[in-house]
């Protein structure tokens, strides 16, 4: 059985300029729930550079993702959004009565008024190397996560990349794989000191096969692969394989997005600078996924994007109601939904 | 300045850079496949080029950081660079390159 949930507004991607959309919708009485494929809330500040200075959001000179994570996440602490991590919203539909159907990869089904897409560059997945025919292998015998352990019960294990991943699923695999190689470029790892060692200590006692080199092919049929060839400073190399695992991080792909009859331009979705409202009234699209004439992708963008976005969605969540515009620092009202007054 | 470029496809191009740019910065402006897509902080690899053997003195070693960065594309040489860590000069009018596979966008 599928889990219902039934809102105001989805938002979906819970980096910077969803989270203040919430911040936004809640002073107008508006609640939401986050959708997001990552398994906690920052995007791209906290996937792609946690610890990296941001130095033009307004107010800060100088902030690193992490740090404008929390703080969003503080700020919006008074409105509680509900967040649903490590899922992928896969369609939406528009119901008769003008509201949306959107449905997860984690069986879940939410039925909300409005739409909001902050999916930034689109959603992580896994970066695919540049492995001639690697598609045709994947999720028969190239998988870049392990979900079921057994899948690699008693097979000849090929993992590639140096860092975390790599190195902790060498770990756990190899007491019930039958071989195991793990493949990385250069002698240098960017993982655990002590997960290296551990895997150095099964390199020596014969249980894993360390391979300096690179992917260039892979040989199989039918989805199945049996020889995966390999780039080395000594020469090519062929090693018998029925599993590759590649780790090499995560990159952004627009995903099922592409496929929700919104209009397109270039891997962004087109909106007015009004509402910020897609091709599809009562869906919105803010910061760096959207586009208009003039955008920058720039967080602060987003912020003032998410501001008006949240007035056109209360027009929608809330029809006939009179809003009157206020001020955080001088109404009670509003200091009284923030918990300060 | 100048940098001669060969895209994926094979293509050459010949971009006009300004010092103190960011080689990636010069790419992505013109409109060649490029990802980039942290925009230059070290932290995505999309920006992965082979610089051509005569100009790999010139250019540097990649830092630390870069090295580590590198490890997450599946097609390193030993000419590898990020260019977003590469900042035009005069010194590299002329650099001549060419963009990895792993760079392109989808
Ligand atoms: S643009 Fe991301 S590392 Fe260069």
């Amino acid at each position: 059985m599928s889990t219902e949930i039934t809102t105001d507004v989805v938002v979906i991607g819970a980096g910077p300029c969803g989270l203040f959309a919430a911040f936004e919708l809640g002073l107008l009485d508006i609640k939401c729930h986050f959708i997001d494929i990552l398994d906690r809330p920052g995007g791209q500040c906290a996937e792609l550079y946690p610890e990296k200075p941001i130095y033009d959001i307004p107010g800060f000179p100088v902030v690193t993702g992490q740090q404008l994570t929390d703080n969003l996440m503080a700020q919006i602490a008074p409105f509680s959004p509900e967040f649903h991590f490590s899922r992928m919203v896969n369609s939406i539909e528009k119901q008769p009565d003008g509201s949306f159907k959107l449905t997860t990869d984690a069986d879940e089904i939410f039925y909300t008024k409005v739409v909001v897409i902050a999916a930034g560059g689109g959603s992580f997945q896994p970066k695919r190397p540049p492995v001639p025919e690697i598609e045709q292998y994947e999720n028969k015998s190239v998988f870049y996560a392990v979900r079921k352990m057994d899948d690699f019960r008693g097979q000849d294990v090929v993992i590639v990349g140096g860092g975390d991943s790599a190195l902790d699923w060498t770990l756990n695999l190899q007491p019930i794989v039958r071989t195991l190689t793990l493949v990385h470029r250069r002698d240098a790892f960017k993982a655990a000191p002590a997960s290296v060692n551990k895997m150095k200590e099964l390199v020596a006692e014969g249980k894993v096969n360390f391979q300096l080199g690179q992917v260039a092919k892979l040989d199989g049929e039918d989805g199945q692969i049996n020889h995966v060839h390999l780039t080395t400073e000594a020469g090519d190399l062929s090693i018998p394989a029925t599993r590759l695992l590649p780790f090499f991080g995560l990159t952004m792909k627009l995903g099922p997005v592409a496929d929700w009859g919104l209009e397109l331009n270039d891997n962004t979705i087109v909106v007015d600078t009004e509402k910020f409202e897609t091709s599809v009234p009562g869906i919105f699209a803010i910061g760096d996924i959207n586009y208009y004439p003039g955008k920058l992708k720039l967080i602060l963008s987003g912020f003032h994007e998410a501001a008006l976005m949240a007035q056109a969605a209360k027009a929608i969540v809330s029809p006939g109601e009179r809003v009157v515009f206020q001020y955080t620092t001088s109404s009670t009202k509003l200091q009284k939904k923030l918990g300060v007054a | 300045m100048i940098i001669h470029v060969t895209d994926q496809a094979g293509e050459n191009h010949e971009l006009e850079g300004l010092e103190g740019w960011r080689v990636m910065e010069v790419i992505r402006d013109w409109g060649l496949n490029i990802k980039a897509e942290c925009g230059g902080a070290l932290s995505c690899a999309t920006c992965h080029v082979y610089v051509d053997p005569a100009w790999t003195d010139a250019v540097g070693k990649p830092s630390e950081e870069e090295e580590d960065m590198l490890d997450s594309v599946g097609d390193v040489r030993p000419t590898s660079r990020l260019s977003c860590q590469i900042l035009m000069s005069d010194a590299l009018d002329g650099l001549k390159l060419t963009l990895a596979p792993s760079a392109g966008k989808d």
